[in-house]
């Protein structure tokens, strides 16, 4: 018999292990479960996980992939440290991303170093917007964040596909729902020519050892933390929750902005209905895979990268179903949660039955 | 014991870390009685009846149920055993309809059968009347513990332990719930009675059994003592105030004028017009019963709750009532609030972090927003040392450490500060006697160096050992101050018990 015992204190190991803990049983459910649908399991665990580390031009498409995934996480990682909840980054990433389109086909025939900051800015700026109305609903009245931010989701789709339907269709696309191609100078340049990883890494980069100071050694960092950790001592300290919430959906509204911004001025090229793909869910997986930490969330973010990647490549290779990559991100976190709790309880194998021993003694 | 007893408890122990929270108890229960298990908060009630009720299990000693022995390894097991029990916080869904509560809370066996039908029956054979189809969040307090002793009921107790049940009821439910008690009496089912109010005890139970520190400290027949000697036996008699060196009474520092504060919670107490005032130099305190509205009180008094009025806490001259903590703090006002952990600490952050939570503003510990690391270690170890906290190092996490050495840590990071007002709730709640004392050294070394300190208690003995002056705090009011010296045990039981001394309507000049 089995018996969880809680620790004095969450084991440090544990914390760093179980996510690798979870990729390993993340492979081992995909082991059984190709072997259920009749495929070559050892074959398709390489192609998803392993495959597209071989070659240079996968290798810049994971961080392709990457890039919006760690900004996205990194800002919601703000928000569930201190227990507030923004779903909705994917409405936050479609608004941005249409904003600093807008601003690039607004400014079509102009050349300038100053028209990809302009667009950044008005992305991050949409996303901080579209963030705004959780926040104010959260302070103001106490709506559950969840539902309103995950609502507006699908609202701000539609409301790109509205753009792209009307005021920002290309004239001469032959009425396709689409926007003109981005010109040069609303483009993102290339990190390595020849393939389609942009500077936006680059920003990333910057945003995960930004946030790793904040949450080291700033204030705002601490009062995150205290927040959610024990919220009547937030209050005893004196941080304002209400501050605390307009903070993080700032933060994590603008970064999924301009992370939408960087996918349409990067690879993507334009705005289309498709732009908004589940980066901004995905990067739910993402935060928590990396424990929230920056450090961990970029690495987070390269591990959900490759499934995508390698789910892809296993699809045509194999061809298995397309459902293939949620299943695998959905099984990752799965696991995650389930072996989190050995961070904070220790596994212990007992003779037999509960606690009742003195009790038993003396009954004999 | 008794040969007609049904329940005998004999030398039950139980232990927790750092407290004897029951010491060799014994006593026993005789069949129709109603006994009344009396003693202050922490005085070991609580673990009592949890070991009766299955829910802990004792250390050492043994309790014979109708002379067998009796060990339940869990709840259902004292319930198959026939002993029920009302909780003082009531454990029913608040969207489900009262016969779908009851059913939740009984053996499968029963909840198939007939239950409407048989809801309605002993509702009725015992006068209390229950509607089965009414959602409980529907229904007033009264009526709700009405839902759980029939709840009990219908399991056909031989003993139903009732944990301070009179504590959220009005006079006239009060009346209700007696008259039901008696009628069960009468149908030979026991009742131990859980509470520390005293005329209550009085007026309805036949036997007492006085616990004090985790030990039966008396036994007695309630009609024939006095609230008085009830209290003396609950308080101790020792209540005699040590001789304290007269220090120097300066001005007032903190006063509070006419503070009242809603309750956030509906069944919360409010605050209602509450003035008093703190002088440099002494320890004011604020005794009375939980619930009475110490945590309102310490809300505002902390901040977290502004008053509506900036006039309504008067800090050294200065209107604070609707500023903030941080800004209490700047002005030297520091807290030690009653919850150790997620209150006073945060419980998953090391020592070094839990010292900038309050103290950042008074020991410097940020420059820029930035958070010194070195300076905050340094503050801590300097806690560890000068309050002898024991720990292996300031980078553990709060939830480490033992109560009483959290405690200890938390009063030394207040008092480090420099406050020239602190405010504590309850600085000894928990702690074994060692860090009481040390705890208590320190707070009269505080307010001999001028500080004002404030102390908000349920334990008498401590207001009595250290404060100048004692208020009670009853039904969200505050009586006003007497000398210790002028106060008697039977005054302030009275009080806490909710009698009004008549001072709780007049403010104070």
């Amino acid at each position: 018999m089995l018996r969880l015992e809680t620790r004095k204190e969450p084991s440090r190991l544990m914390l760093y292990a179980t996510p690798f803990v979870a990729v390993v049983l993340t492979m081992l459910a995909g082991v059984v479960l190709f072997a259920a649908l009749g495929k070559d399991p050892a074959k398709a665990v390489w192609l998803i996980f392993f495959e597209p580390l071989t070659s240079l031009y996968s290798l810049s498409e994971l961080i392709v992939k990457a890039t919006p995934l760690v900004l996205i996480a990194v800002g919601l990682s703000l928000g569930f440290r201190a227990g507030i909840w923004n779903i909705g980054a994917e409405g936050q990433f479609t608004i941005g991303a249409a904003a600093g389109g807008a601003v690039a086909l607004a400014l079509y025939d102009v050349q300038g170093v100053w028209v990809l900051p302009a667009m950044c800015l008005a992305g991050t700026l949409g996303g901080m917007a579209w963030a705004a109305i959780p926040a104010f609903l959260r302070v103001r009245f106490n709506a559950n964040e969840i539902l309103v931010s995950l609502m507006l989701v699908y609202v701000a789709v539609l409301i790109l596909g509205l753009l792209v339907h009307g005021p920002l269709r290309d004239p001469e696309g032959h009425n396709f729902p689409e926007s003109r191609l981005f010109h040069d100078a609303a483009t993102l340049p290339l990190l390595i020519e020849g393939t389609r990883a942009h500077v936006g890494a680059l920003v990333a980069l910057a945003v995960v050892a930004i946030t790793w100071v904040l949450l080291q050694r700033h204030m705002i960092g601490f009062q995150i933390k205290v927040l959610g950790q024990a919220p009547h001592a937030a209050s005893f300290a004196g941080f304002s929750r209400p501050r605390l919430v307009w903070f993080s959906f700032m933060v994590s509204g603008g970064l999924a902005g301009l992370a939408g911004l960087i996918e349409a001025a990067g690879p993507v090229g334009q705005l289309v209905p498709a732009l908004p793909v589940g980066y901004g869910f995905t990067a739910i997986i993402v935060a928590f895979l990396g424990r929230l930490h920056p450090l961990g969330i970029l690495l987070g973010g390269l591990l959900l990268a490759l499934t995508y990647i390698g789910g892809e490549g296993a699809q045509i290779a194999m061809s298995l179903p397309s459902a293939t990559t949620s299943v695998f991100q959905g099984m990752l976190l799965f696991f995650l949660l389930a072996s989190d709790v050995l961070v904070n309880y220790n596994i212990r194998r007992v003779a037999r039955g509960p606690a009742v021993a003195p009790v038993s003694e003396a009954e004999e | 014991m008794s040969d007609g007893a049904l329940l005998e408890l004999h030398e039950l122990t139980k232990r927790f870390p750092g407290v004897l929270a029951n010491d060799r108890v014994s006593f026993s229960i005789g069949e129709g009685e109603i006994h009344a298990l009396l003693g202050e908060n922490g005085a070991g009630k609580s673990t009592l009846v949890k070991m009766i009720y299955g829910v802990l299990h004792p250390d050492g000693g043994e309790m014979r149920l109708r002379g067998e022995v009796f060990a339940p390894a869990r709840p259902s097991d004292a319930r198959k055993a026939g002993i029920g029990m009302v909780f003082q916080h009531f454990s029913l869904f608040e969207a489900l309809s009262v016969a779908e509560n009851i059913a939740l809370g009984v053996s499968p066996e029963l909840a198939a059968g007939d239950l409407r039908g048989r809801v309605i029956e002993v509702s009725g054979a015992y006068g209390l009347q229950l509607d089965p189809d009414r959602l409980v969040g529907e229904l007033s307090v009264g009526i709700r513990q009405r839902v759980e002793i029939v709840r009990c009921l219908l399991q056909d107790p031989r003993l139903i332990i009732m944990d301070e049940p009179t504590s959220v009821l009005t006079p006239q439910e009060v009346e209700v719930l007696f008259e039901t008690l008696n009628r069960l009496k009468s149908q030979g089912c026991a009742i131990l009675y859980i509470s520390h109010k005293l005329e209550e005890i009085r007026a309805l139970c036949d036997q007492a059994t006085v616990l004090r520190g985790g030990k039966v400290v008396a036994t007695c027949i309630p009609r024939k003592e006095t609230a008085k000697s009830l209290a003396e036996m609950m308080i101790g008699t020792t209540l005699v105030p040590p001789s304290r060196q007269a220090g120097e009474i300066g001005p007032v520092r903190l006063r509070v004028e006419r503070l009242s504060l809603e309750s956030a919670d509906p069944f919360g107490v409010d605050l209602v017009d509450i003035s008093f005032e703190v002088r440099a130099g002494e320890i004011f305190g604020i005794a009375g019963v939980a619930g009475n509205g110490q945590n309102r009180l310490m809300e505002a008094l902390i901040g977290e709750r502004p008053a509506a009025h900036a006039s309504s806490i008067v800090l050294d001259g200065e209107e604070v009532g609707t500023k903030g903590p941080a800004e209490r703090r700047r002005r030297a006002m520091c807290f030690i609030p009653e919850e150790r952990l997620g209150h006073g600490a945060v419980p998953d952050m090391s020592l070094w972090e839990n010292v900038v939570l309050s103290g950042r503003e008074r020991r410097g510990l940020t420059t820029n927003g930035f958070i010194d690391v070195a300076r905050s270690n340094a503050c801590a170890r300097e806690i560890v040392t000068d309050f002898k906290v024991k720990t292996a190092g300031v980078s553990h996490v709060a939830r480490s450490l033992s109560g009483g050495n959290l405690q200890k840590f938390i009063v030394g990071r207040e008092i480090l500060q420099a406050p020239s007002v602190l405010i504590a709730a309850q600085p000894t709640w928990g702690v074994d006697a060692g860090a009481a004392a040390a705890i208590h050294k320190v707070l009269l070394r505080l307010a001999k160096e001028g500080a004002a300190i404030l102390v908000i208690s349920q334990d008498l003995d401590e207001l009595f050992a250290i404060s100048t002056r004692i208020s009670v705090i009853a039904g969200g009011r505050v009586s006003l101050p007497e000398d210790v010296a002028n106060l008697t045990i039977e005054k302030i039981g009275l009080a806490m018990g909710g009698h009004q001394t008549g001072g709780a309507e007049h403010a104070q000049a």
